[in-house]
């Protein structure tokens, strides 16, 4: 049976030859805690099952183990944040090629070289249609149960390392040249790469903190609002910036509609709550265009792209935002009440 | 019984927005929020630090789609890719990074509402594809470009990539948003809508996403031709040759 696990040491494996790479690398003038930035972050993907058998029986009790564990995972997380936030993570050198043996090779290889970069997604999407349409197939790999995301995670290893393998040979390079280039890309991507996950981490943080019952409480006793379009801006609106703020239109709209869209846009006003639904997720995702809290898909992308304003992606979005945010008001002021 | 809810741990929000304001480090500042809002919900230090791991612990699989591709793509860079990319658009003539990026955006947005949200993404395509292919595009057309034109050309690449996805996933009636939506609503207030109610009624917003930034893609070659021919008739009278 295939298990996520796998796919996690596979990462580790991957962040730790980074790291390792990173100590020997003479130019970076903080190669030390370079290194150790990425050498944290394979260690906590080789965490498992097995790390917490282990702390249950240093430690007695199993609720005990994860209660140590995942204290320890949160002091390395800390730890790699200073690291990140203080600048630690710094760009070394990769060995690159000149310009005119970049030139040269592309002219050898042709339209050749997209065939491994075009792999990964043709095969990812062929992946997940044969996983999902070919009965039985998904119990032989992964067991019984439902696993879309694995589904997706395992076509994209799959896809990545057969446009791995067609690189290589093509290339004619060594293996460990491919690890310094993933080193190359994620030195350029930098403290940018941990971000989601410390956002992500955030929500979860937020959720058990009650930052979404002190919203909705705010929002039920503030933002009742009888007119029918202010209401509709209110609920449109409204879901945008609480997705700016959460960084997550999944976050923002539970809260919004139960405190704007059912109560007074369905309930008072008797609209279609398919195309308040609709609508309203959708000026969430306005939101998502516009904000920095929206870190894999704003600004990740800027460090990868290695724009020197890491607002560049937002600044690009923010127009389409705003108008389609405008239109979005009208058009649930429009549809919802036929 | 609504007196008991605290609402101090809104501070984690402020703490967030002042942190972004003020420019300082995104992750010092997500981390120092997430220890503000723990705090003011009175929760021990112990209790933070642990919900914390357990959350990074649970969302290891977002960096992996960044990660793996990471490999093939830097290979296939240094061996030039991306100068193979700007060749190949050079091909076509009538090709200008605004009309690629339409092109791009309407097979992102329709292949997103089939479900292939796999087909696309910063790392896979925006870097080693299509922003090397507006900058070809462009410099085919008007030379060697400055690094801020490069720059913007990138930054609209990404977004484009972004708005195909968003508006174009949420119409696809077995995206998890859709079942999210129509299981929140049955949940909390006993609304029963349909799946593919909510799917269809996202069409239109879908429909006016791919309007909104193709006109801003369609200003955007104008914008360059304007500013890259002026500039160009400048570097031209300088050297006398008109």
């Amino acid at each position: 049976m295939f298990q996520q696990q796998y796919l996690m040491w596979l990462a580790g494996i991957i962040l730790l030859v980074v790291a390792i790479l990173s100590w020997r690398d003479s130019h970076n003038p903080r190669r030390f805690t370079t290194g150790l930035f990425w050498a944290l972050y394979g260690l906590i993907f080789l965490i498992g099952d097995w790390t917490t058998q282990l702390m249950s029986s240093l430690v007695g009790t199993p609720e005990l183990g994860t209660r140590y564990l995942h204290i320890t995972v949160g002091v390395l997380v800390v730890i790699m944040a200073l690291i990140a936030g203080f600048g630690g993570v710094r760009l070394g050198r990769y060995h690159q090629r000149s310009e005119e043996e970049k030139q040269a090779s592309a002219r050898r290889l042709g339209n050749r070289l997209f065939l491994p970069a075009l792999a990964i997604p043709v095969v990812t999407v062929i992946g997940v249609l044969a996983f999902n349409h070919i009965p039985g197939l998904q119990e032989a790999v992964f067991g019984a149960g439902n696993h879309s995301t694995l589904v997706t995670l395992f076509s994209m290893m799959i896809g990545c390392l057969l446009g791995w393998l067609i690189a290589l040979k093509m290339t004619h390079e060594k293996p460990v040249q491919s690890m310094q280039e993933t080193r190359r890309l994620l030195d350029a991507i930098g403290w940018a790469f941990i971000l989601p996950q410390i956002l992500a981490t955030l929500g979860l943080l937020f959720t058990s903190a009650g930052v979404g019952s002190a919203i909705s409480h705010l929002t039920e006793n503030y933002l009742a609002v009888d007119n029918r379009f202010v209401a509709v801006t209110v609920y449109a609106v409204g879901m945008a910036l609480l997705t700016m703020v959460m960084g997550n239109a999944f976050a923002a709209f539970p809260i919004i509609t139960a405190g704007v869209g059912i109560p007074i846009l369905v309930l008072q006003h008797h609209g279609d709550p398919a195309v308040m639904a609709a609508i309203g997720m959708f000026s969430g995702y306005c939101g998502t265009l516009m904000t920095p809290m929206a870190a894999n898909f704003n600004i990740v992308p800027a460090a990868l792209l290695e724009l020197p304003d890491r607002n560049a992606v937002i600044k690009a979005q923010v127009p389409t935002g705003v108008l389609l945010l405008i239109v979005n008001v009208f058009l649930l002021y429009f549809l919802m009440f036929r | 019984m609504d007196n008991v809810i605290n609402l101090w741990p809104l501070l984690g929000i402020a703490a967030i927005v002042v942190g972004f304001l003020l420019r300082f480090n995104p992750v010092l500042v997500v981390i120092v929020a997430g220890f503000v809002t723990g705090f003011a919900a009175l929760m021990p230090l112990g209790d933070i630090l642990e919900k914390l791991g357990a959350g990074f612990l649970n969302t290891r699989n977002l960096p992996l789609i960044l990660l793996l591709p990471l490999a093939v793509i830097g290979l296939l860079e240094r061996h030039g890719l991306k100068e193979r990319a700007q060749t190949w658009i050079a091909q076509i003539k009538t090709a200008t990074a605004g009309r690629l990026l339409i092109v791009y955006l309407f097979v992102r947005e329709v292949t997103a509402a089939l479900g292939l949200t796999s087909l696309g993404g910063h790392p896979q395509m925006v870097r080693p594809l299509l922003a090397p292919m507006a900058e070809g595009a462009t410099e085919n057309r008007y030379g060697e470009v400055s690094p801020e034109v490069r720059h913007r050309l990138r930054a609209m690449s990404a977004a484009t990539d972004n708005v195909g996805l968003f508006f174009g996933e949420d119409i696809f009636v077995a995206f998890g948003a859709i079942i999210f939506m129509h299981n929140f609503m049955l949940e909390s207030a006993n609304i029963h809508t349909e799946p593919l109610h909510i799917a269809v009624w996202g069409i239109p917003t879908a429909i006016a996403a791919f309007l909104i930034h193709s006109v801003r893609l369609v200003r955007l070659d104008r914008r360059l031709a304007r500013e890259l021919d002026a500039l160009n008739g400048a570097a031209l009278k300088a050297k006398g040759g008109r």
